[in-house]
């Protein structure tokens, strides 16, 4: 006789309740003190980890079988771009510069990101918030590889590609990204998820990887449109996880209010300086565009950004302290950057160029109040310059950098677009310098802190470089005269265009 | 009210998810952007497993959409027959 067994399928609920929270067990012979000792110094209180939601309720067995297929699809394609030399159907090799700045400066993140959640999922107490940190965990090196993987058969063909790790640890532009996920892992668990899952997911990701990876789909990338994709719809869930995190805190118990408001000031802030660097690849280094850095904000930033503190407010949150001197910052970030990164491009691995005519066209369109006011004149200038002494524009005087996000202090006042803004602090009689009133306010707040921050310009002064340029390059893994300078004399720009000219004839 | 959204890859798998969409949420406005569709609705956004089956002819896992999210705003929450975004202001 067969045996009748029940074959209902589980709820969802039902299955994430048995596949993650039945996971958990009461320690008897060790105290839970003891287990997790870095999850009380913060200030952060909680009284009921089980209140801890993950609205996907992805268990583990179901992360598998959809990572899987998302591997499989991007896989499919990243060899179908090789197999039919894909890097020649890009719009033109100057879309190659905002490859390498990602490859340079946000690959590495991704794998910082991975290192931090395994570490914040075996700090954390709650088997819900340990398991979502898994994941998240895995799909970070997840990232980091597909990255890695995609972009090394442009390495094949084009400079700039060869050495991103070291990049990452010695050059000045990359230091940025570096500094902002150094900071957040070696912050508290609590704290890093919100730099993490909130300043980097839910405010920096959607600027990074929707409008930018839409625009690599115009400029006929479909390997970066690929990786970017396929590492975005984890994304959501990081984001999701991220808001669950700050929503979390805030019910557990009023307390927690002052100490998350903080940390949002100054992990909106941190990620706002990181985008200096992704406004200038949307603005000046993406061939065809797709949309302005300032049109991509006034979606997800202020609209996404904006909708979100609004949400918030009903736990007594309000929009960070930097909101609305970014909101002004966004009209300029992008051109002041580029004008730093075209008067220092020596000391770049990627290449930069002065806008054509048709491309200032479209930049005073995108931004009237501002480009033909203050930008499209510097340009002019260095363009003038350039004609006149037969020599590339470089400026080989070294900027002071912010002791906390680490650009070049060349943003403005908030108010005077004229005006270079510098801050600075004293600490134990050294004098520190500062972009902004907001990377100010950070250091003050732990100078202890910030004080070690491996800095790019006091390497360049040190043994074995000594200040020597050369030295510097040959340090840093840049090739003088093939990975940095102007794009017009570059050998990607030669190759580029012989190799697409012979696609399409037989000689 | 604020704006919630999701954004979808554009391809076969999601074409009927976006048309299940636009059923159950008439203001819903769907931008379609290279490689990507993006759709955007005033404080609320519902996905039905329902209408997805009606529209895609196969049964459909909810957690499918995994696959070709790209990214979303709004609260979630999710179950086996729906899965909706939120902002309460």
């Amino acid at each position: 006789m067969d045996m009748k067994t029940q074959n209902k399928k589980l709820s969802l609920k039902e299955k994430y309740r048995l596949l993650t929270r039945d996971l958990a067990w009461e320690p008897s012979y060790q105290s839970s003190d003891d287990i997790f000792p870095y999850i009380g110094y913060e200030g952060i209180k909680i009284h009921d980890w089980d209140k801890w939601e993950d609205p996907f309720r992805l268990t583990m067995d179901a992360y598998w079988k959809y990572q899987a297929e998302k591997e499989r699809k991007f896989y499919a394609i990243i060899d179908a771009h090789a197999q039919n030399n894909g890097h020649l159907n890009i719009t033109d090799a100057r879309y190659l510069s905002a490859l390498k700045i990602f490859l340079q400066a946000i690959s590495p993140g991704e794998y910082s990101a991975h290192k931090g959640f395994a570490r914040a999922g075996r700090e954390f107490r709650g088997v819900g918030t340990q398991v979502a940190c898994q994941m998240q965990s895995i799909d970070e090196i997840r990232h980091a590889q597909t990255q890695v993987h995609a972009l090394s058969n442009y390495n094949k063909y084009y400079n700039g590609f060869h050495a991103f790790a070291e990049h990452r640890d010695r050059i000045w532009y990359t230091s940025v990204a570096r500094s902002f996920f150094d900071d957040a892992m070696s912050a508290g668990p609590f704290e890093f998820m919100i730099a993490i899952g909130f300043s980097f997911e839910y405010v920096l990701t959607n600027l990074l990887f929707v409008p930018f990876m839409s625009g690599a789909a115009y400029n006929g990338d479909m390997a970066t449109v690929t990786f970017g994709f396929s590492a975005q719809s984890d994304e959501a869930r990081h984001m999701t996880l991220g808001l669950e995190c700050i929503k979390f805190m805030l019910e557990q118990d009023p307390a927690n209010l002052p100490i998350v408001q903080g940390w949002i000031d100054k992990w909106f802030w941190r990620g706002f300086r990181v985008l200096g660097l992704v406004s200038t690849m949307m603005d000046y280094m993406l061939p065809k565009r797709v949309m302005s850095w300032r049109e991509a904000w006034n979606i997800y930033g202020a609209e996404n950004g904006g909708a979100l503190f609004k949400d918030l407010s009903r736990y007594g949150i309000r929009a960070p302290k930097g909101w609305d001197h970014a909101e002004e910052a966004v009209d300029h970030m992008s051109h002041q950057f580029m004008l730093a990164l075209y008067q220092w491009k020596f000391g770049t691995a990627f290449h930069v160029w002065i806008p054509s005519e048709e491309d200032m066209d479209w930049l005073s369109k995108k931004y009237p109040d501002t480009f033909d006011k203050y930008y499209r004149p510097r340009w002019e200038h260095i363009k003038k310059h350039e004609a006149a002494t037969g020599a590339p524009f470089n400026n080989f005087g070294l900027s002071k950098l912010c002791q906390c996000c680490q650009l070049p202090t060349v943003f403005t006042e908030p108010g005077d677009p004229t005006l270079t803004c510098h801050r600075e602090s004293e600490f134990k009689g050294e004098k520190y310098h500062f972009c902004s009133d907001g990377c100010k306010a950070i250091f003050d707040n732990e100078p202890e802190k910030y004080i070690q921050a491996w800095l790019p310009m006091p390497a360049l002064m040190r043994d074995p470089v000594d200040g020597d340029l050369g030295a510097w390059m040959d340090w840093a893994f840049l090739k003088d005269g093939q990975d940095n300078g102007d794009f017009a004399t570059s050998q990607d720009r030669e190759n580029f265009e012989r190799w697409r000219a012979q696609s399409t004839s037989n000689q | 009210m604020s704006t919630v959204f999701i954004a979808l890859q554009a391809n076969e798998e999601t074409r009927p998810i976006i048309e299940a969409i636009e059923i159950d949420n008439p203001e819903a406005v769907v931008n379609r952007e290279p490689a990507m569709v993006k759709i955007d609705a005033p404080g609320h956004l519902v996905i039905n497993r329902e209408t997805i089956e009606e529209q895609l002819g196969r049964s459909f896992d909810m957690q499918e959409l995994n696959i070709n999210l790209i990214t979303l705003s709004g609260n979630v929450c999710e179950d086996e027959d729906s899965l909706t975004l939120t902002w309460r202001t």
